[in-house]
């Protein structure tokens, strides 16, 4: 795949690799699991996975500080644990239990957790970045260096909040990491039926943000990019824009049935997974050894096991507490 | 205790002034709230006193700096928002729905979102179907959201202050024809109490329950009923979410009898929801069947004549009381 990204991929040692590796692994067995645990009706609601595009919520991730904010969308798994939300909130907030991220209240697409700063998933296509612009306002006016980092998909770029975000970033020069999952696929509705232009990073440029393509199925490219453009966002406060290009092997929801994609297609694109892809370089690089993919592999069935078990065990919220925090109780 | 006499347009604008003088997290923003001193003029001169930081000129993009306004409030901020018309507010209502009432109870009560967003609400101004409409019940469904309707200019100030002191998105409908009506407040600005109506008028004969740019004609039409003798008591609603139901009870309980005043269209309108209420609570209290005077079922005729017919009157008021036996 073409890419316009120029950065120079962070030296990679074995630490590090390992580090990437478990990260990326880790959310393609949560998912697995996530999946397996609707099937058992264990989680209801939409459940839309992350399978195939790993590596752009780990690369990116590695860009960011605990003081920067993360803005998802509905397919979110990823970032969040990613982020560092544990993998037991995540599970016990799908399961409906009050020990989730979001009390569960929220499910699949509304993880929260404001001491990460991640500031949730947002099912409204498009809906999460004037919320990503706010926070990166009131950072700049209170002078703080942070960056807030934006998800969305390809989707979004129909909308109008998509253009009106962009604008007033741009325009207000406010430190937004803006980063557009192309996955090439609206639901449904491959990208050449939904944009008229559909080189999204040259709409980006066209606000005056500097904005690059990169091989979202290449951990190592969308960090570097990822580290570069969110080190400008520090440096000048203004924004960046990222178009990660990318994949998703499953289908959008556990609703759907895959009806508009060719399995050829699929399957020319799995002989990308990001995973195996990284996996084998390392290997080729004699960074890790057979012994080292067991061991982790092992380490996260365990962690999903435990997170399970936690999900399992953890207590419901008492229908007594369902008017609790629409608003702030107010003292008389 | 000094007093000092603003117009509603300026004793909002003292509101905005005193907050932004008091509280760095405040600022205001919105179309032409800078240079141009706002659609209204609410916000005339606060540019020059406050800077371009702290008073922001947004782009047409209501989705865009109202969801802003949602995530500097999520980070730290007390963001003023104002949005030209009510009418506008629709390009907003994404934001407005979707994420400022529900991020709290959605993220299990971590997020809080002390948003406040002014607009002008209501007709009288022949400014046509697109300028004048009364929506603000849109809002009063919405669990999350405090929505508030000063009609006087003490409330203008007032409310506005206690709205920024509220960790939870309010928003306040000020009706256009009020801006030049004229009050006597108190000199120092203080927040107001927004979690009851205020009975703006004692009477024992009849309830008229009524908010923002009805009170007026509320008010007149409990004159003329007077020198029919017939005490009417006027109710001003104020905070239309959440609806003080007990202070129209306690009033019922002399009365008797109600009429609700309410600019909005009568199908699902507010004075449909107050209706309800006081079917559900105070059926017994009433002597009579409640009535309701609305806005013709219409959207908002440019002619004088015919945004008169469509709109409450005080003669549609009168003649609703006078429809009762007394």
């Amino acid at each position: 795949m073409s890419t316009e990204a120029t950065a120079k991929a962070t030296t990679l040692d074995r630490d590090h690799g390992l580090r990437l590796l478990r990260e990326m692994l880790r959310i393609r067995r949560f998912e697995e699991r996530a999946a397996e645990q609707y099937s058992l009706a264990k989680i209801r609601g939409f459940l839309h996975l992350y399978i195939g595009e790993e590596a752009v919520a780990v690369g990116v991730m590695q860009a960011l500080t605990p003081n920067d904010a993360v803005v998802a969308t509905y397919r979110e798994h990823g970032h969040a644990l990613a982020r560092g939300l544990p993998a037991s909130s995540l599970m016990a907030e799908m399961f409906g239990k009050a020990s989730g991220c979001s009390r569960g209240r929220g499910g699949s697409m509304h993880f929260f957790d404001v001491s990460r700063r991640f500031y949730g998933g947002y099912a409204i296509v498009g809906g999460g970045l004037p919320i990503a612009v706010g926070l990166a306002l009131a950072d700049a006016m209170q002078g703080r260096r942070r960056v807030s980092a934006c998800f969305f998909g390809e989707g979004a770029v129909a909308e109008g909040e998509f253009h009106e975000s962009l604008n007033l970033a741009a325009l207000w020069k406010l430190p937004v990491l803006f980063l557009c999952e192309n996955n090439l696929y609206a639901m449904g509705t491959p990208i050449v039926q939904e944009l008229a232009v559909t080189d999204i990073a040259a709409r980006a440029r066209s606000y005056g943000i500097p904005a690059h393509a990169v091989d979202g199925m290449d951990v190592l490219e969308v960090e570097a990019a990822a580290r570069r453009a969110a080190d400008e966002v520090r440096e000048t406060g203004e924004p960046r824009f990222l178009e990660l290009r990318t994949y998703r092997f499953r289908a959008h929801s556990m609703a759907d049935p895959d009806l508009y994609r060719t399995k050829e297609e699929i399957e020319r694109w799995k002989r990308r997974d990001p995973i195996v892809l990284f996996e084998e370089r390392l290997r080729a690089a004699e960074l890790i050894s057979d012994g080292d993919l067991e061991e982790l592999e092992a380490a996260v069935a365990a962690e999903l096991d435990e997170a399970i078990a936690f999900a399992d065990a953890a207590p419901i919220e008492p229908v007594e507490d369902l008017l609790k925090d629409v608003t702030t109780p107010r003292s008389p | 205790m000094s007093t000092v006499t603003l117009t509603y347009r300026e004793a909002s604008r003292a509101g905005i002034r005193h907050a932004l003088a008091t509280d760095e997290r405040v600022f205001l923003m919105g179309e032409d709230v800078g240079a141009y001193g706002g659609a209204f003029a609410v916000s005339m001169s606060l540019l020059e006193e406050f800077g371009p930081e702290r008073v922001r000129n947004t782009p047409l993009s209501e989705s865009a700096f109202v969801g802003a306004g949602i995530g500097a409030a999520l980070n730290g901020m007390r963001p003023i928002v104002e949005v030209m018309t009510i009418n506008f507010s629709l390009l907003a209502l994404d934001q407005i729905v979707n994420n400022a009432a529900t991020l709290r109870y959605m993220s299990g009560g971590q997020l809080s979102v002390p948003l406040v967003v002014r607009m002008a609400t209501g007709a009288g101004r022949q400014l046509a179907a697109q300028h004048a409409h009364s929506l603000e019940v849109w809002y009063a469904h919405i669990p999350g959201v405090r929505a508030l309707a000063p009609a006087t200019p003490e409330d203008a100030r007032g409310m506005l202050l206690a709205a920024l002191d509220d960790p939870d998105p309010v928003f306040i409908f000020e009706h256009a024809t009020l801006y030049p009506l004229e009050g006597e407040l108190e000199e120092t600005p203080h927040a107001v109490d927004i979690d009851h109506a205020a009975v703006r008028r004692g009477g024992d004969d009849v309830t008229l329950v009524t908010y923002g740019g009805s009170l007026g004609k509320c008010l007149q039409a409990a004159e003329t009923l007077a020198a029919d003798g017939i005490d009417a008591e006027v109710i001003d609603l104020r905070t239309l979410r959440p609806l003080d139901t007990e202070t129209i009870l306690a009033s019922l309980a002399k009365t008797h009898r109600l009429v609700i005043v309410d600019e909005g269209w009568k199908t699902g309108s507010l004075a449909a929801e107050v209706s309800a209420q006081i079917m559900e609570r105070g059926f017994d209290l009433l002597d009579w069947p409640v009535r309701r005077v609305c806005t013709a079922e219409v959207p908002i005729p440019y002619a004088k004549h015919l945004e008169e017919a469509a709109l409450p009157s005080t003669e549609r008021i009168v003649h609703a009381v006078k429809e009762m036996a007394f």
